[in-house]
């Protein structure tokens, strides 16, 4: 039997209980319908999620120096001298995976403004530090190149240190001094909130690397780098050819460890990705039971249909149907019903999460592979909740089907 | 002429649980080319079991059927349904048809499972059902036809592949006279003028006068095989 007949038997057999058909149906359209809309909202968290734990630094990478050992007191990370700011440079450089890298000098220092002063953590840092660790600017500017080549004595205040040293003031172009060297402010950096251990990220200032390493630190070496990967998924890649770059730099021969360590924020972005794991697991699973509940209504009614059209089938083996013919009708027939109903589904599907996009102002992101899956998936649905009824219609006795009353 | 078919010592046993249960017990019968013979005997006596076995729907326990020379017991399911489809054409008491589907779609349904386009199934069907006096109830369903008017739809459908032979159950079983005699008239007139065999189980004495020969079951064996003398013709050469 060809199988354009084949089709147009099983439309006029569906045509025929039309409110039946589109019940069944209805199983596998909420089912699809529920899973694109999901998905979509799934997607569309994970999008702000990812953007949101981005802003937090999961795709940041910190490069401290190695440990120094002498005489087998091993005295932990930093105590080497061995990092240098043309390390950040070179990095940033040679590195595709790498978008930005910053060299980093701390020490806690006293501030004097005027007649107030406060101690707060002063901050070496380049330019690019800002977008590294997404650092907004409240007032002014941030800290520029020509500020590095020059060494010059500018700095940028955190929000605490600005509401310590000024109140309400303007702190813009004040002057303010460090170990009595005066510092011109020429930025206000936007709050930023505690971390979460507890520590006021607002309670800083920054002032260029050049300076810290030359008047204040005399010291030519950095004591860290910090750097940012292209992308959260890219940290990973560009955790080891840093490395590689570095012990390249660093002359490393290939037997001895490295002098350095380059760690991530790991633990961060775990959390988001065992999130995101979580979710597609949770949302493939409301899928897989709602297409199942529906494959499940497409296998009753296929039954029931089969021991209603009995006569049907013997009618049809008497006059020549082979068995294969018979279970092909029926195969048809359930994934037609599937199919069918995956198709409005997904039009439904697509259609709620627009509206959610629209009125719950949550965002929504419909990946097109998932139509093309769910599509399949429903059609796959109804071969295989198809089969046995069509099985069963097609292994009936011809002669037993033609006296079934 | 030619011989249609030939049973030789068929026998059929059903199981019903631990008991055997013989519903044939031996038929030897030869039916050649063009006959219209009446099958008949009581409820049991084995008459419907030997139709299926003609039919190519039921197997044979022991013994051979040969139908048209050609040894039909063995073969698959898939050549039974070619068989069924190409060399006979069944109809039944209860006529059988799809419900809802036109006359004519129900006259075309055997031709689906022998690849014809589309145009020459509904050129074909057409034609038998005017050669069966329906061509102005093309489109009617079968609830919107009288028993009569189905039986002939019923049996357009038995000719439309042209099959040499023409197994009928009890047609007339759910008929009034009137209309039996002329379902009874179609018969003769197709055995004489397109000379199908035909082989007609009925009960009713009146309705197998109408046949040419009448074979007569009776607990599983033939018991009596003869030409009708006093053939009831209802065609007019």
């Amino acid at each position: 039997m060809q199988g354009l007949m084949t089709l147009r038997i099983a439309l006029r057999a569906l045509a025929r209980n039309k409110l039946r058909a589109f019940l069944t149906m209805l199983g596998i359209i909420i089912g699809v319908g529920a899973v694109i809309a999901m998905v979509a909202i799934g997607e569309g968290a994970k999008s702000t999620i990812r953007s949101q734990i981005a802003a937090l630094g999961t795709n940041v990478l910190i490069i401290l120096p190695g440990s120094n050992v002498q005489g087998g007191v091993r005295a932990g990370f930093g105590n080497v001298n061995t990092l240098l700011d043309s390390d950040a440079k070179a990095i940033a450089l040679e590195l595709r995976s790498v978008a930005f890298s910053s060299p980093v000098l701390r020490r806690q220092d006293q501030v004097v403004s005027g007649n107030l002063n406060w101690g707060t953590l002063a901050q070496g840092v380049a330019p690019e530090f800002q977008q590294i660790r997404d650092w907004q600017i409240a007032e002014g500017r941030f800290l520029h190149e020509g500020d590095m080549d020059s060494a010059a004595k500018v700095a940028v205040i955190g929000q605490t240190v600005a509401r310590q040293l000024f109140g309400n003031d303007d702190s813009l172009d004040a002057v303010i001094r460090i170990r009595n060297i005066p510092f011109r402010v020429v930025g206000v950096l936007a709050p930023k909130g505690q971390t979460g251990q507890g520590t006021d990220q607002d309670d800083t200032i920054m002032i260029p690397y050049t300076t810290m390493q030359k008047r204040l630190m005399r010291i030519t070496w950095v004591q860290s780098i910090v750097v940012r990967a292209v992308s959260a998924e890219r940290v990973d890649e560009a955790q080891e050819q840093i490395t590689l770059l570095l012990r390249q730099r660093h002359r490393i021969g290939p037997d001895r460890e490295d002098d350095f360590n380059v760690r991530n924020l790991s633990d961060i972005a775990e959390a988001a990705t065992t999130t995101a794991r979580v979710m597609a697991v949770l949302l493939g699973s409301v899928a897989s039971i709602s297409l199942l509940v529906g494959g499940i209504g497409i296998m009753n009614i296929m039954l029931v249909s089969v021991t209603e059209r009995t006569r049907e089938i013997g009618i049809r083996m008497a006059v020549g149907a082979r068995s294969r013919d018979i279970m092909l009708q029926f195969l048809v027939e359930a994934v037609v019903m599937a199919a069918t109903g995956g198709l409005i589904g997904i039009l439904l599907g697509v259609g709620s999460s627009e509206v959610i996009k629209q009125w719950a102002q949550w965002p929504t992101l419909i990946d097109p592979a998932i139509i093309v899956i769910a599509f399949l998936f429903s059609g796959a649905v109804g071969v295989f909740f198809g089969f046995y009824p069509a099985r069963k219609a097609a292994s009936l006795d011809p002669i037993d089907a033609l006296r079934y009353e | 002429m030619s011989e249609l078919i030939r049973a030789e010592d068929v026998h059929k046993t059903y199981r019903m649980g631990d008991v055997e249960v013989p519903a044939l017990r031996g038929i030897n019968l030869t039916i050649a080319h063009g006959e219209f013979v009446a099958v008949m005997g009581a409820s049991g006596s084995g008459k419907s079991t030997f139709m299926n076995i003609l039919g190519c729907l039921d197997r044979p326990s022991a013994g051979k059927y040969f139908l048209e020379g050609q040894e039909v017991g063995s073969l698959s399911a898939d050549q039974w349904a070619h068989i069924r489809n190409q060399r006979i054409g069944f109809v039944f008491q209860g006529f059988n048809l799809l419900s809802r589907t036109s006359a004519l779609e129900n006259v075309e349904l055997p031709m689906m499972y022998n690849g014809f386009a589309s145009q020459e199934r509904h050129r074909r069907a057409t034609e038998v059902l005017s050669l069966v006096g329906l061509d102005n109830r093309l489109d009617h369903t079968p609830n919107q036809l009288s028993g009569g008017q189905q039986q002939r739809v019923a049996i357009a459908r038995a000719l439309v592949n042209r099959p040499p032979l023409i197994l009928a159950d009890e047609p007339t079983g759910n008929l009034d006279s009137v209309t039996s005699n002329e379902i009874m008239a179609l018969f003769q007139q197709l055995n004489a003028g397109q000379g199908i065999s035909i082989i007609l189980v009925t009960h009713e004495v009146d309705i197998a006068a109408h046949a040419k020969r009448q074979i007569v079951f009776r607990d599983g064996l033939v018991t009596g095989d003869h030409p009708n003398e006093q053939v009831i013709c209802r065609v007019e050469h």
